[in-house]
């Protein structure tokens, strides 16, 4: 466009190629912004992952700047500012139970909500979904996988068991290529998450070299305190619409406490395994009763009392080991 | 995303097939090839690519690229299949089948042609003198004098 000619228009897509010469010109260029105002449906998004998740701060904290990010690149492209579509691979790290898969599924909606992905789903893979059994197996599984989730978020849980460098004849190395190949060339088309413990993604990303510049965003979870886990408790008890007495409470807290220092704590899975314990132990002390003669009220259908909650049975559930309890 | 040229129909000489749907358009373009299939994935529809060189009307059952896609959501990725058999196969015809397993239904929905040779040089009439001055007709594919896979190559006119 040529400078001192007609002014540009909000909707020009035809910009300088060097902005340094005409900068004046376009400050007087409103551009149309509703997305950014309050009550958008990214606005929303963002609220329901504020309201679902208790803490994790620092994640809402790194999903509301990549939000303002992925926002004001859909307005530069509309402005013809911006042609590629940006690298939005991620990596989530932290212990089991902390919140990986949810953010995961809110991030799908998230990036739907932009216009960054055109579906928005979520597909769940580990390596057995990836990884075929003999030669010629893994290429046409992985691409299946990779098929499924375009249009939306791939999440690759524990992603390092993809690979296993011991062992060089092991299948994975063949799927780890053709994702990063398919990570590379559909960027505008799928996002892959991958999820797993800290120190062995670090691990991975050096063992597979290429792997770490294609992943934009590295989002640590950590792990939650006592006080946010009874906080998760008490959100999950108001959504299955049950009450938790004093009692329970107190024993519920007591019960973290100690199994938060055992091997094998998964965080908000191990609390909603609490919960659904308690919620059995309710259901069978509520029908001995009534099967005694007791009388039956509508509050104690949605309340769980102390001795419900398991506390004095950790020694027994603890034999029984088992990861995630 | 690249869009092919569509190619003008009766364009060249020879003769253009004709079978499925949209064949009497002019060939789709990627993106309204991606269109298509996504109101069949929206549908529930599975996808399928299949391919074939022998033009002959009669020959309905093509070979298949690739196992049948089931839980698509995104018609891209099945446009990226087609953009590799197209690419591993780019004499022979590809088209793209929908099938929609509805109880009512439980049949190909859609099917139309993605792909086709540059240059279809078309059939000959053939005359057959039967007993009794009969006289039978039948179409020969000037294609199919060579062997299956070199039929449309090196035409010279591609």
């Amino acid at each position: 466009m040529a400078a001192g000619g007609e002014r540009p228009s909000g909707g020009a897509r035809s910009f300088p190629p060097d902005l340094a010469d005409s900068a004046g010109l376009w400050e007087e260029v409103v551009v149309e912004a509703p997305e950014l105002l309050e009550g958008g449906p990214v606005e929303e998004v963002l609220g329901r992952l504020d309201r679902e998740l208790v803490a994790l701060h620092e994640v809402k904290r790194r999903l509301r700047e990549l939000a303002a990010l992925l926002l004001v690149g859909r307005l530069r492209r509309r402005l013809g500012l911006e042609t590629a579509s940006p690298t939005l691979h991620m990596c989530f790290t932290g212990n089991p139970g902390t919140g990986k898969t949810t953010v995961a599924m809110r991030m799908g909606e998230l990036l739907y909500e932009l216009g960054y992905v055109r579906k928005g789903h979520l597909v769940v893979a580990s390596r057995e979904d990836l990884v075929g059994q003999y030669v010629g197996h893994t290429a046409p599984r992985t691409r299946e996988v990779l098929r499924r989730a375009m249009g939306g978020v791939l999440f690759i849980d524990e992603a390092y068991n993809i690979y296993r460098l011991d062992n060089e004849r092991d299948y994975g190395q063949e799927a780890v290529e053709l994702l990063l190949q398919t990570m590379e060339s559909e960027r505008g088309n799928l996002v892959v998450i991958l999820a797993g413990y800290r120190d062995r993604m670090e691990r991975f990303f050096s063992d597979v070299p290429g792997l770490g510049s294609r992943i934009a965003h590295h989002v640590d979870f950590p792990d939650y305190s006592l006080g946010e886990l009874m906080a998760i408790a008490r959100l999950m008890t108001r959504e299955h619409r049950y009450r938790l007495s004093e009692e329970a409470e107190a024993a519920l807290r007591e019960h973290l406490r100690r199994r938060m220092r055992r091997p094998g704590f998964a965080n908000g899975r191990s609390v909603r395994n609490a919960l659904d314990r308690a919620r059995m132990r309710q259901a069978v002390r509520i029908y001995e009763a009534v099967r005694r003669g007791r009388r039956l009220t509508a509050g104690d259908l949605f309340t769980i009392a102390g001795e419900d909650v398991e506390g004095r049975g950790l020694e027994r559930g603890g034999a029984r080991g088992g990861r995630g309890r | 995303m690249e869009t092919r040229e569509p190619s003008r129909p009766g364009g060249g000489q020879g003769l253009r097939i004709t079978q499925g749907t949209f064949s009497y358009l002019p060939d789709l373009s990627d993106e309204q090839i991606l269109a298509q299939i996504q109101y069949g994935l929206d549908r529930g529809w599975a996808v399928s690519i299949e391919f074939t060189d022998d033009p002959h009307p009669r020959n309905v059952y093509w070979e298949m690229w690739g196992m049948p896609m089931f839980d698509l959501r995104d018609a891209m990725a099945a446009l990226r299949e087609v953009q590799r058999c197209r690419e591993a196969l780019p004499d022979h015809y590809v088209r793209v089948s929908l099938y929609d397993p509805g109880l009512t239904r439980q049949t190909t929905a859609l099917q139309f042609i993605v792909n086709r040779p540059p240059h279809e040089p078309g059939f000959r009439l053939e005359r057959e003198e039967g007993h009794d001055r009969v006289v039978r007709y039948t179409l020969h594919a000037y294609a199919a004098d060579r062997p299956r896979g070199e039929r449309y190559r090196g035409d010279g006119r591609g």
